[in-house]
């Protein structure tokens, strides 16, 4: 840019852009949706910002502000029965109904994805149909479905690791089917046929072909699933026997007689392990392409 | 005794026939080429050698042995994919040793067969390349590599060059042809580009709504085409509606008298002209057949020269002719005589629905 040309030219045109005033709207339109997006950003994670400050003040009653930080809450969690063995099951249940979803969810995606069938329609309707139901409605419902059975077969179904897991199942498949048909969409069919006319027989070419290119889509079904599974309080209300817990359920029942920040120390550790989770899935499948 | 033998070989679908019953001998080391358009059978015929797709009927014989009923991976057959359908978790080099791996060879012996088959098909350097880091063409060549490694009794080619863009097109085909010859490889590849066809294949079959119009050399398909179907389908060709009147002599609808071979069939409904056996000359002459017309259309085309020429109001014929010097160059408008010897003129039956 030539220093001080304007100004040493004639009937030179001013510095400024002629339209400076649609510059400034455009520009105050920007700023009002990142004010409305940062309102909105705010509204979501205040809570749970707050929830984890709090799991390091000080005093056993809250006053805020804080008179000082400690990390004892933490250390208490692990004093608190409840909060370990619910733990324990959580982690025990997470993982069962991770691994049966996965043994029904990637056969049932598979066809689904691929083949038509009469019906097709109505199963897809069908897998999707847990998330509809609430989580009370669905915990009661089946509470009275493991008695009835019970009656029926003398099988030990109520209170029941077993009930619990099949019910965590149910809610979990229907994230599993969708992640997992959203991976195999992309997966060209002809992949399977090279892999059976080089000799592979149809399990190897599932195992050696199929498989690893499904496994993003697997990674982020189990991990998604678990996060699911983990974090349900409603249902599981319902289904767990007298003195079995999970690590919400006992969150809910310490603050029945509690408050204090011990439960935000438990909240900060189960959102960092859920956070975690859904972050590692989301590098396998964008997750955005999903919900 | 051939290599490859399809006896009667059909697939139905309820009431549709994709293919309508498949007699064909193939001979050890023969490349055939299943020429046809979309829908005609040829694919799902691949298929059915590759194993994808049981057979409604018929037998497949490979070496003498009946493969009909064994599944595909007891086949010893390799096939090319249209889309290459490479593993795109394997590099080129696993991708090529997938069907050893499968065979339970030893790795000694894979590396070695790999790394020969990667250099036949000009790709050493890539080995260690995934799909997604290669170009087009050089997925298809790791293809044709996992095909040929295992050593396969037929090599099946789906369409390979239809991905392909033009330029790489002519290239390739060349070199599938010369590579398929050096290791004598039973071959049978499927296509609908008639000039791809044409260039690779020791014999032809020509399809059409799953049943086999004719087989033979290119020279057999071109000048004695069986009916209208391969004569339109296999180069271009001049299409005359009308009957025989007597041997020797058809009778156009248009009211055209062309003389033509006295043994032609007297069933024939369809005349065929070639446009190469077409030529113009400005006034009548002793020719067979020569009828007046004007030229509607010229095209200059470096070595050759095309025009069509209006003979009647139903009838404008295409005439190719030799770019020579010394040959006159006709303009639209230009009155000329069109003459050709009566056995250029192919009396066809009609193939029972399509080209006109």
């Amino acid at each position: 840019m030539l220093p001080d040309a304007a100004s040493s030219v004639e009937g030179a045109l001013p510095l400024e852009p002629a339209s400076a005033s649609f510059v400034d709207s455009r520009l105050i339109g920007r700023i009002a949706l990142l004010a409305a997006a940062a309102f909105g950003y705010a509204v979501i994670l205040a809570p749970l910002i707050f929830v984890c400050w709090l799991s390091f003040f000080s005093n056993e009653i809250v006053t805020f502000p804080p008179s000082g930080y400690t990390l004892r809450w933490f250390a208490r969690i692990f004093d608190q029965n409840n909060f370990v063995s619910g733990f324990a099951t959580s982690l025990q249940v997470g993982v069962a109904a991770t691994i049966g979803g996965l043994l029904l969810g990637i056969p049932a995606s598979l066809t689904l994805a691929r083949r038509r069938f009469p019906g097709r329609e109505a199963l897809n309707t069908l897998l999707v149909l847990p998330l509809v139901v609430p989580g009370i409605v669905a915990g009661t419902a089946i509470y009275v479905f493991q008695i009835e059975i019970e009656i029926a077969t003398e099988l030990p179904l109520l209170g029941s690791r077993a009930g619990l897991v099949l019910a965590h199942i149910m809610i979990t498949i229907p994230w599993t089917v969708r992640l997992l048909t959203a991976s195999i969409a992309g997966f060209d069919r002809s992949i399977e046929e090279a892999a059976l006319n080089l000799g592979a027989t149809p399990l190897q070419a599932f195992l050696k072909a199929t498989l690893p290119v499904i496994k993003p889509g697997i990674v982020a079904a189990a991990l998604f699933s678990f996060v699911i599974s983990f974090g349900n309080l409603e249902m599981t209300l319902f289904l767990v026997a007298p003195g079995q817990t999970t690590l919400p359920i006992a969150i809910l029942q310490y603050l029945e007689w509690r408050i204090d920040p011990t439960i935000a120390a438990v909240s900060l550790l189960q959102i960092v392990l859920i956070a975690g989770g859904m972050l590692i899935a989301d590098r396998y499948v964008k997750l955005t392409r999903v919900l | 005794m051939a290599r490859l033998q399809l006896s009667g070989l059909t697939k139905t679908y309820g009431d549709f026939h994709a293919v309508a019953g498949i007699d064909l001998d193939i001979a050890q080391g023969e490349l055939v080429v299943m020429l046809g358009p979309s829908g005609c059978g040829k694919t799902t015929t691949l298929r059915m050698v590759a194993g994808f797709v049981p057979p409604t009927a018929g037998r497949i014989r490979l070496g003498g042995h009946d493969i009909t009923k064994r599944p595909s991976w007891r086949r010893n057959t390799g096939l090319v994919f249209q889309s290459y359908a490479l593993f795109p978790h394997l590099t080129a080099a696993e991708n090529v040793g997938f069907g050893l791996r499968m065979r339970k060879l030893s790795q000694a012996t894979i590396a070695a067969k790999v790394a020969e088959a990667l250099r036949l098909v000009r790709l050493e350097g890539l080995a260690d390349r995934l799909p997604r880091e290669l170009s087009g063409g050089q997925q298809q060549r790791v293809a044709l590599a996992r095909a040929l490694v295992i050593a396969p009794d037929v090599l099946l080619l789906d369409e390979p060059l239809s991905n392909l863009d033009a330029k790489l097109r002519a290239e390739v085909r060349v070199e599938i042809r010369e590579l398929q010859r050096k290791l004598g490889l039973t071959t049978i590849m499927v296509t609908h580009d008639q000039e791809e066809a044409l260039t690779m294949a020791d014999r032809l079959v020509v399809m059409s709504h799953g049943k086999v119009q004719q087989i033979g050399s290119q020279r057999d398909l071109y000048e004695h085409p069986a009916n209208t179907f391969v004569a339109g389908f296999v180069g271009r060709t001049n299409f005359l509606r009308g009957r025989v009147e007597s041997p020797g002599l058809f009778r156009s609808q248009s009211g055209l008298a062309i003389r033509c071979s006295k043994a032609a069939p007297s069933a024939g409904g369809t005349l065929a002209l070639r446009p190469e056996r077409l030529s113009m000359a400005p006034a009548v002459s002793a020719a067979d057949n020569a009828f007046p017309g004007t030229v509607e259309f010229a095209s200059y085309l470096g070595g050759i020269l095309e025009y069509y020429v209006r003979l009647t109001p139903q009838d404008r014929l295409l005439v190719q002719v030799p770019n020579r010097v010394g040959d006159p160059l006709h303009e639209v408008g230009d009155r000329v005589f069109l003459q050709w010897p009566a056995q250029a003129s192919l009396v066809l039956a009609d193939d029972g629905g399509s080209t006109s």
